[in-house]
């Protein structure tokens, strides 16, 4: 589904990303982990499509289409889905009238009657109950006086009305408390489907507790220096970053 | 038919000629205040670019054109103001054409029993003695060039009295059209508002033209609201493209009184508001909200006065500007504070949001603070559309046209927060975007 070939890409004159391949397969679970600054954030951008980053080199493949060509809005209609880890607060413009528009333009994109006002409420109710939130919160502007935890969930909420192929999670779990982290965990899980793709970008492994992944990827210095399955993710959890990033800066070969 | 002069005294000349017409019908006082006021006219001339009031506003266009009065009434059918934008708001309206009453395009009959709206020539006709108290009173024209022309040159304008009590459910519509003659016509339209005490009433003054011509508006309303009394004032400007606009609106208001002003500037080549109210009672609250939208070479100025003269008054002022193209704004918002007028509570905000490198903003806040127990803030802030908020829409699917319209209309919408009518409220939003969207497609920004 994603193939990503030595992605480089550059921010304000700073290479981010030095030479990333992945490959990511319909049903899989992807963790994208690593130390702070080491490009995972840039590479949920880059996906989505944030044009504040260059691309240099290589290339995305995105079900058999060139992804970098693609506007942000084509790559969203076409099915990849960036969950962000700052969600913008956007003053006057409705939850519920902001995601009824992005409903109605990826149904008219792929050709399928657009939603009234009725049946898309119907969605949003049905869908607002994966993440436990509040119903208040749909009329209210964009994530406008959210709190952390009700961003994070918003944003899930967005993924399960959107029902993208390809979801990205970027730094889901951070801000949330304990609660909060398992009932947004548990709407990914739901989530989580034979046809449907997700990475999860995350510093920590506790959110992997509640979403466990077919792959664990570490990325170092915008490079991925370590993949393997779940428990790579628990020695990380146990040994830290440190280990790899001196692997990285000696020179040594990292091994997977 | 005259072709017109690009003399710099154009309009002076034209004015000169017009002379022998100034403060021939009405009563003795009516008549002698208009020779008066013309005289003042010819001694203040047209603001100069060294005064302080009109640093960013240039009126040569103004002053070089020969505008004429219209001869005779100009007839105007029905037809003509259907598809008009702000011609037809569903309630009980007063028209005007080029400043003269157009009772058959009225319609009165639905008007609350007890309120008396009309032709303010004919009610200095039958209650002269009505007016005078506040008819030129409370637009100072003494100073001010084109309250001083428009109070020489009005021809008619319109009436509206509340009486004591009276609690209108329905607003009221006052209509003026720039007819669209062929040669560049002056139109110098006036409204006196009087309500009386517990009264509450909202009133839509909306300015448009059925055609594109070169025409000049010299509008003036005076809004005395009384005790305990609730008035709204929307006022749309949505002047042809090639007209210039003057306007003022000028507002006293007694004790306990509630005003809100909405002034809504959209049309026009050359725009220049100024509104002023006196919070003239203790408990007074007086908000003055004001959008403006303007494209490629639009230029519009708002400069607006909030006189607190007695203690224990609360305003509100919320302007906001969308500026497109090669597109200039002003804001000038004075906030005066009287000695002795403690407890006051004034609260002033500009913000702008720049849609092109080459629009052009000056605002300035002027506050004159002569009481210690005050609060008053002011804040302006110029903007361009937020990038992440772009990516963020963007990045659910939604297009990015629909993205900035949705941005944009954001922020208008803010400007419209306390329009409590709906009919109103939809037209501005809907001729907002499509001004927006004909200012920024294509290739805006680039």
């Amino acid at each position: 589904m994603l193939k990503i070939r030595n992605l480089h890409a550059r921010v304000g004159g700073a290479e981010i990303l030095r030479g990333i391949d992945l490959d990511v397969s319909p049903g899989e679970v992807h963790a994208i982990m690593g130390p702070n600054g080491s490009g995972k954030s840039t590479l949920a951008q880059v996906l989505a499509g944030r044009e504040s980053y260059d691309v240099t080199e290589g290339a995305v493949e995105y079900l058999g289409r060139n992804l970098l060509e693609m506007a942000p809005e084509d790559r969203a209609r076409e099915g990849v889905f960036l969950a962000f880890q700052y969600p913008v607060e956007i003053a006057g413009v409705s939850n519920v009238y902001f995601l009824k528009a992005a409903v109605n333009a990826i149904r008219k994109h792929r050709g399928i009657p657009e939603l009234d006002a009725v049946d898309f409420m119907a969605l949003a109710r049905e869908k607002m109950k994966l993440v436990e939130m509040d119903e208040s919160l749909l009329t209210r502007p964009v994530n406008e006086g959210f709190s952390g935890g009700e961003k994070k969930r918003n944003e899930i909420f967005q993924m399960a009305v959107l029902d993208p192929r390809l979801a990205i999670l970027d730094e889901t779990d951070s801000g949330l408390d304990i609660d909060a982290l398992r009932i947004v965990a548990q709407g990914v899980n739901t989530l989580r489907s034979a046809d449907r793709a997700i990475v999860v970008v995350t510093h920590y492994q506790r959110l992997l507790n509640h979403i466990v992944p077919d792959r664990v990827h570490v990325l170092v210095d915008g490079r991925i220096v370590r993949s393997g399955n779940a428990s790579l993710a628990l020695e990380l959890e146990d040994k830290g970053y440190g280990w790899l990033e001196e692997q990285v800066a000696s020179g040594r070969p990292a091994t997977s | 038919m005259r072709e017109p002069a690009a003399s710099p005294s154009a309009f002076a000349s034209e004015l000169a000629r017009m002379e022998p017409e100034i403060g021939r019908v009405g009563p003795l006082w009516l008549r002698r205040l208009q020779t008066t006021a013309f005289e003042r006219f010819r001694s203040l001339g047209f603001p100069a670019p060294r005064d302080e009031e009109w640093r960013q506003t240039s009126v040569a266009p103004i002053a070089s054109t020969s505008y004429v009065r219209v001869d005779g009434v100009r007839r105007l059918d029905r037809r003509d103001l259907e598809s008009v934008a702000f011609a037809d708001l569903g309630c009980p309206r007063l028209v005007f054409v080029d400043g003269r009453f157009a009772p058959e395009l009225s319609r009165l009959d639905a008007l609350a029993p007890g309120v008396r709206a009309g032709s303010l020539r004919e009610a200095f006709e039958s209650h002269p003695e009505e007016m005078k108290p506040h008819f030129g009173v409370h637009a100072a024209w003494e100073r001010r060039a084109f309250l001083a022309l428009n109070t020489a040159l009005f021809e008619d304008g319109a009436l509206v009295v509340v009486p004591n009590g009276c609690d209108l459910a329905e607003p009221l519509h006052i209509l003026h059209v720039g007819s669209s003659p062929t040669a560049p016509v002056v139109s110098s339209p006036r409204t006196l508002v009087l309500v009386g005490n517990h009264a509450r009433v909202s009133i839509a003054e909306t300015y448009v033209a059925p055609g594109e011509s070169s025409y000049f508006t010299n509008a003036v309303t005076e809004i005395v609201v009384g005790e305990n009394s609730e008035v709204a004032h929307w006022r749309v400007q949505c002047d042809g493209g090639l007209s210039h606009h003057v306007g003022g609106v000028h507002v006293r208001q007694a004790q306990n009184s509630r005003f809100l002003s909405l002034n809504a500037s959209l049309g026009a080549l050359l725009t220049r508001n100024d509104v002023s109210a006196v919070l003239d009672g203790e408990g007074v609250e007086c908000t003055l909200d004001g959008l403006y939208v303007a494209r490629d070479r639009q230029h519009v100025d708002n400069h607006t006065t909030i006189d607190h003269a007695r203690p224990h008054a609360v305003s509100h002022e919320m302007y906001k500007g969308i500026l497109a193209g090669s597109a200039r704004a002003v804001f000038n918002g004075r906030i005066i504070v009287r000695k002795g007028s403690q407890k006051t509570d004034a609260k002033q905000s500009n913000r702008n949001l720049l849609l092109s490198s080459d629009a052009v903003i000056h605002t300035r806040p002027q506050l004159e603070i002569y009481a210690d127990d005050v609060k008053c803030t002011h804040g302006a802030t110029i903007g361009h559309l937020d990038d992440d908020a772009l990516f963020y829409l963007r990045s659910r699917g939604v297009g990015l046209a629909e993205a900035r319209g949705l941005l944009i209309h954001a922020f208008a919408a803010g400007a419209l927060g306390r329009l409590s009518w709906k009919p109103l409220r939809e037209r501005l939003e809907a001729e907002v975007a499509s001004r927006v969207d004909r200012a920024t497609i294509p290739g805006e920004g680039s």
